[in-house]
């Protein structure tokens, strides 16, 4: 019925996925050990808490907004359960869910000023990575390293798949949340009021849709999602320290901007954020194995890399608009 | 038709904005099975009427009666829930969702705690198909023209709530094609008893498809008349009213000498501008373009004609790729806006909001800012100099300020518009373009704006003007040049001058090569 | 009520100098020593010249922060900038333990300042040419800054031990007041002067009022604000200059560090708004010099230098929140309701 067609929506995914298989393949022929199905489902567990900082981020982007603050609410949570778990004696699955509390409450704050005060949001959000970082180093300037059992058979946990193959508990988590995600963009109510609002949000509200309320709990999503990505964190860490996760918040937004969402709202992919995700791992992958390149390098072919992917946004937008000015759209009248 | 029974009735409302009365005491009838247009000029009343009634701005005085019970909606949504919807010119709906998904959204059918897409594309089609619409929903509504993006618009409306229908300038941005769609759709809707109220600036669509008139002016109700029993000429004398006797005195001191140039006008030495085969792809097609000192011109067409894309084109806001453009006589490249400020050019843009005004700036930097901008960033005004500018230009046009320190934004839009004119006489501009200077400002402001330009017109200065409204232009213009499609047409002078004729150039009646 | 609004808002210098005051007295009671001023070796020596010391490098910030978000955007590479202005000053210069310079002092300074105007023009280009929202286009350099000054010095920090290098952010000899305040005065000066001699600044605020109209006006929206971003470029890598010469070493991964934030805190305070407009050099001025003070005021009270974010986050909210208009008008409407139903036309106009 529908025939297969690429719309200029679908170019940065579509490029993202191909590169993703260049890299891929360029790897394994460069490197032998690197064609191995684990190394492919390493990427996974080295990057989980980065797919789901990046899913909270593309609902951000999706609307319109920006959050600078993910990476530094990671630090914190990171930072307040290695504290309460150690220091404290807490229960390790209390401490999680109150993580996940702190993470709702800190994106239902952000959210709340960003939408009822008409605060910019990378201003508000910019004030949330300072205080989380402030916050982590309030707690502990020093590193406190996660002995906590529960914490410690959590992160060596491995869920095997089939030979010997595995993925860690982490991962999983991943893939639940974007499953997750999956679900509320497409399928729920919320999930396309969050959608029209980035089309048009003068238009959103006219449709009788809840803007105010969508906008504060995508916001909040997002807390929740760092909040996830900061016990991940942990687990693949097993410590807390102040500066953990600096400039995850740009890794996250390269995330979602590779994986072709529209930094201008009203477009995005959960998907495309996974391989988003995943493209900047094989990156990094690839600097490691080859060992003489300064692991700085990683930041700044990401940094280069989301450059890019914003240009080619640009010019695909522009090359649209210049279309429809041609007339160049259906009329099928 | 009138024999009907009143399905919608507005009585005595009024409607008052800070300095302005938009609607008093007007009455409304709106009959179940008709088409009923909302006449008047820009600033009758006629955006302010529909506001009203769905719920948009609250009233002031009146009663809104719907099957002959109280209402009073109070957001667009509760106007919805009362059975009032509204499509308006510019397209409410999300362009990056499918369209299947602007129909439904915010009150999709749900099976389980999914979304049914199915169902939602079934009955999105089905709605559509009803317009005679066939499309695939599944497609993003940006991929479609503006004309498909209007039906679905409709089919959403209707589909929400079916008693009554506003239509506000939908037309404006359709073709001739599109047009008969659409009103044949608006037939079959009519003959399912819905109300329709349409507006729109064009005559002949007004006799085409409606039954009966409301005509307002100046915020009060004219009357309300069968269509049939009113002749356009006499629409044309209820919705200009008294005015119009007025202002002839001052029409067209030199329509004589802007005759003769007519014929070889772009071999003409005394041209300021000059457009040969200029255009610009998705535009503008390419057009030849002529305008001495001391003449107006005045650009007639409809919204989205290609009478703005021609004065950016000429403006240097949007580049040219085809054609060339002389300028007393000289060839030159307009490539940007300072390009032609520098050439003696002078354009106060369309929307004043977005284009215009600095409202965060006071008067005075407002008035002088395109001076400055043309002496360039190194030779600064002085503070003295400034303020003898500000001064000059709050006089002569007497602008309505506190002061010259005053915030633009505090002032009314007429007088934030003579605040732009200010800007660029400033500059000493040798020709102005002018798009729609008198929209949405009070009739006195128009009046004086119209005054003036024919006076600047005596002073040697040439002219561009643009505007929707024919008798503005008729009073001002030398020659008229007629767009349609994003073609000039036709250029009409002389005797031809006239109401009917321009009319018939637009509809494409006869072309004048 | 309108009437006195505007009358504050009139002096934008108001605010500003009051909580400076407030500042002061609260030091003056609580920190010990606060007012006493040494002469010491041809030097002037006490907490005040500390705060100004320090403040330097903050004020040139804030000066080139105050026209990028004037113009409507926002820098957030300052911080890297300047780390990257300090690693390649000090790695011309080189770590020669007896005080030899491996590249002549002038030419290290003059590239590394020029590579700075070369970080805010790629800025410029991004936000102003090619119309990429200033957040994440300066969000770019503000992760890669740090790896590229890493590059630079190789991962490691180089100590300057050549003698004049200290003087950039200390003292020079014969001069009583630090050397750096003096660098942040004559490009102070400079500025003002440009602004005032110039259109600059009225073009600079018409852009950030509204920048489609300023096109059609004929100013050069394109070449403002990469004039913008690249004069924010030059301010951080003289910052960075002195925030480099103050520990006479380039530390990439710290110089700078979290610095962006106080240069727009210094912004907030100084009353120009997030949205671009209006704005005012001096105000920002008294802005950069509240954070140092703040930033010092607890230092001594003892608090450590990784918590002070958090405050000052708090302070940032704090002060957009009371320039937020929806407050105002939540405000007017409650204190309308406590007036009764006499009030309610007022608000309806609000």
């Amino acid at each position: 019925m529908k025939k297969p067609q690429l719309s200029s929506k679908h170019v940065p995914l579509a490029i993202t996925v191909l590169l993703f298989v260049v890299l891929f393949t360029a790897g394994a022929v460069k490197y032998p050990a690197f064609l191995s199905m684990q190394v492919f489902f390493n990427l996974f567990i080295d990057n989980a808490y980065l797919i789901i900082l990046a899913i909270g981020m593309t609902f951000v982007l999706v609307i319109g907004g920006i959050d600078l603050s993910v990476g530094s609410v990671l630090c914190l949570v990171c930072m307040a359960s290695a504290h309460l778990v150690e220091n404290k004696g807490m229960n390790p699955y209390a401490v999680m869910v109150l993580m996940v509390l702190i993470g709702a409450v800190y994106g239902l704050i952000q959210g709340s000023l960003i939408q009822f005060f008409k605060m910019q949001p990378f201003i508000v959000t910019l004030a949330g990575l300072f205080f989380g970082r402030g916050a982590a180093a309030w707690i502990s300037i020093e590193t406190i390293n996660i002995t906590n059992k529960t914490y410690n058979d959590i992160a060596h946990y491995r869920v095997h798949l089939w030979g010997d193959n595995f993925i860690s508990i982490g991962a999983v988590i991943a893939l639940v949340v974007l499953v997750l995600a999956i679900y509320i963009a497409h399928y729920t109510k919320f999930g396309r009021s969050a959608y029209a609002i980035g089309g048009n949000e003068s238009s959103a509200m006219l449709m009788g849709l809840p803007v105010a309320r969508t906008k504060v709990l995508v916001y909040t999503l997002s807390g929740v999602c760092s909040a996830l990505a900061g016990i991940v964190f942990s687990f693949y860490m097993l410590s807390g320290y102040s500066l953990h996760g600096q400039g995850m918040e740009l890794d996250a937004i390269a995330s979602a901007v590779i994986g072709g969402t529209l930094l201008t709202g009203g477009v995005g992919y959960v998907i495309g954020s996974l391989f988003g995700a995943l493209t900047q791992g094989i990156i990094q992958n690839l600097i490691m194995f080859d060992g003489t390149l300064n692991s700085w390098w990683t930041k700044i072919v990401i940094a280069a890399l989301l450059c890019v992917f914003i240009i080619i946004q640009r010019l695909l937008v522009a090359r649209r608009d210049s279309q429809k000015a041609k007339g160049n759209v259906k009329t099928a009248l | 038709m009138a024999g009907n029974e009143p399905i919608l009735r507005a009585v005595g409302i009024s409607k008052s904005f800070p300095g302005v009365k938009a609607l008093h005491d007007v009455n409304f009838t709106l009959c179940a099975g008709e088409v009923h247009c909302l006449m008047g000029e820009n600033g009758a009343g006629k955006s302010t009427l529909i506001k009203v009634l769905t719920g948009v701005e609250k009233i002031d005085h009146g009663e809104i009666y719907l099957e002959g019970k109280s209402i009073l909606p109070k957001t667009p949504l509760e106007a919805q829930a009362f059975g009032i919807s509204t499509v308006y010119q510019e397209i409410n709906l999300c362009p990056n969702l499918s369209v299947a998904e602007n129909m439904f959204i915010g009150r999709e059918p749900v099976s389980g705690c999914v979304i049914n897409w199915k169902e939602i594309n079934k009955r999105a089609q089905a709605a559509l198909s009803k317009l005679n619409v066939k499309i695939d929903v599944t497609q993003s509504l940006d991929t479609y023209s503006v004309a498909i993006q209007q039906m679905v618009a409709i089919a959403r409306a209707l589909d929400v709530s079916s008693k009554i229908l506003i239509l506000d300038e939908p037309t404006s941005s359709l073709d001739r094609d599109e047009i008969d769609k659409l009103f044949e759709v608006l037939r079959r809707l009519k003959e399912d008893g819905i109300g329709i109220i349409f507006i729109t600036h064009f005559l002949d669509q007004v006799y085409e498809i409606s039954d009966r008139i409301t005509v307002l002016r100046n915020g009060e109700l004219v009357g309300e008349y069968e269509t049939s029993e009113l002749p356009k000429v006499q629409l044309i004398a209820k919705m200009i009213g008294k005015e119009f006797d007025v202002l002839t005195s001052f029409n067209k001191g030199n329509a004589a000498s802007a005759k003769g140039c007519e014929e070889d006008s772009l071999c003409n030495d005394a041209a300021f501008i000059k457009a040969a085969g200029l255009g610009r792809q998705g535009g503008i097609s390419p057009f030849d373009l002529s305008v001495r000192k001391g003449e107006v011109l005045g650009f007639a067409g409809l919204l989205g004609s290609g009478r703005t894309e021609t004065a950016r084109v000429l403006f240097g806001v949007d580049k040219a790729d085809k054609g060339e453009l002389y300028i007393k006589n000289k060839r030159s490249a307009v490539a940007s806006p300072m390009n032609a400020i520098k050439n003696g050019m002078a354009f106060c843009p369309e929307d004043r909001k977005r284009e215009g005004i600095m409202g965060d700036l006071t008067v005075k930097e407002n008035i002088i800012i395109a001076l400055q901008a043309k002496r360039g960033m190194g030779r600064c005004i002085s503070a003295k100099e400034r303020e003898k500018l500000a001064d000059k230009f709050i006089e002569l046009l007497s602008i309505k300020t506190s002061g010259p320190d005053q915030l633009v934004k505090n002032l009314s839009g007429g007088n934030q518009q003579k605040v732009i004119l200010a800007r660029w006489l400033a500059t000493d501009p040798e020709l102005l373009i002018l798009d729609e200077p008198t929209r949405g400002i009070d009739v006195g402001t128009k009046t004086e704006i119209q005054k003036l330009v024919v006076r600047l017109a005596e002073e040697e200065m040439a002219v561009i003007f643009i505007s929707s409204e024919l008798d503005e232009e008729l009073r001002t213009c030398d020659r008229i040049a007629v767009f349609r499609d994003r073609q000039k047409i036709a250029e009409i002078s002389g005797e031809d001058l006239n109401q009917n004729c321009i009319m018939q150039t637009i509809a494409g009646g006869q072309k004048h090569a | 009520m309108h009437d006195r609004l505007k009358l504050i808002t009139k002096s934008k210098l108001f605010w500003p100098l009051m909580i400076l005051v407030l500042m002061i007295i609260f030091n003056i009671i609580f920190v010990d020593d606060f007012l006493s001023i040494e002469f010491k070796d041809g030097h002037l020596f006490g907490r005040i010249i500390d705060i100004i010391n320090r403040a330097a490098p903050l004020m040139l910030l804030a000066m080139g922060m105050t026209l990028v978000i004037a113009t409507g955007g926002v820098d957030l590479s300052v911080g890297s900038t300047a780390a990257i202005s300090g690693a390649l000053v000090c790695s011309l210069i080189g770590g020669n333990f007896d005080g030899t310079v491996q590249n002549p002092f002038i030419i290290a300074i003059i590239a590394a300042l020029f590579v700075s105007i070369l970080a805010g023009a790629w800025n410029g280009f991004l936000v102003g040419k090619l119309g990429i929202q200033p957040v994440v286009a300066t969000l770019i350099l503000y992760v890669a800054g740090r790896g590229i000054a890493q590059l630079i010095t190789g991962g490691q920090i180089i100590t300057v031990y050549y003698k004049p290098y200290a003087y950039l952010g200390g003292f020079a000899p014969g001069i009583p007041i630090p050397f750096s305040i003096i660098i942040a005065a004559v490009v102070l000066v400079i500025v003002l002067l440009a602004l005032k001699k110039t259109a600059l600044g009225l073009f600079i605020e018409s852009v950030g009022v509204n920048s489609v109209a300023s096109r059609f006006t004929g100013i050069s929206v394109v070449k403002i604000k990469f004039l913008v971003y690249a004069f924010s470029g030059l301010c951080a890598g003289i910052a960075g200059l002195i925030i480099s010469s103050m520990i006479r070493a380039a530390d990439a991964n710290n110089a700078g560090l979290m610095s962006e934030m106080d240069a727009i805190l210094a912004v907030a305070i100084g009353g120009t708004s997030m949205a671009g407009g209006r704005f005012s050099l001096g105000a920002s001025m008294i802005g950069a010099l509240i954070v140092q003070s703040i930033t010092t005021t607890l230092y001594a009270v003892g608090v450590s230098a990784q918590v002070l974010p958090l405050i000052k986050a708090i302070v940032v909210i704090a002060i957009c929140f009371v320039q937020s208009e929806e407050l105002r008008h939540k405000l007017s409407g409650i204190f309308s309701k406590i007036g009764g139903a006499r009030n309610e036309k007022a608000t309806v106009k609000l």
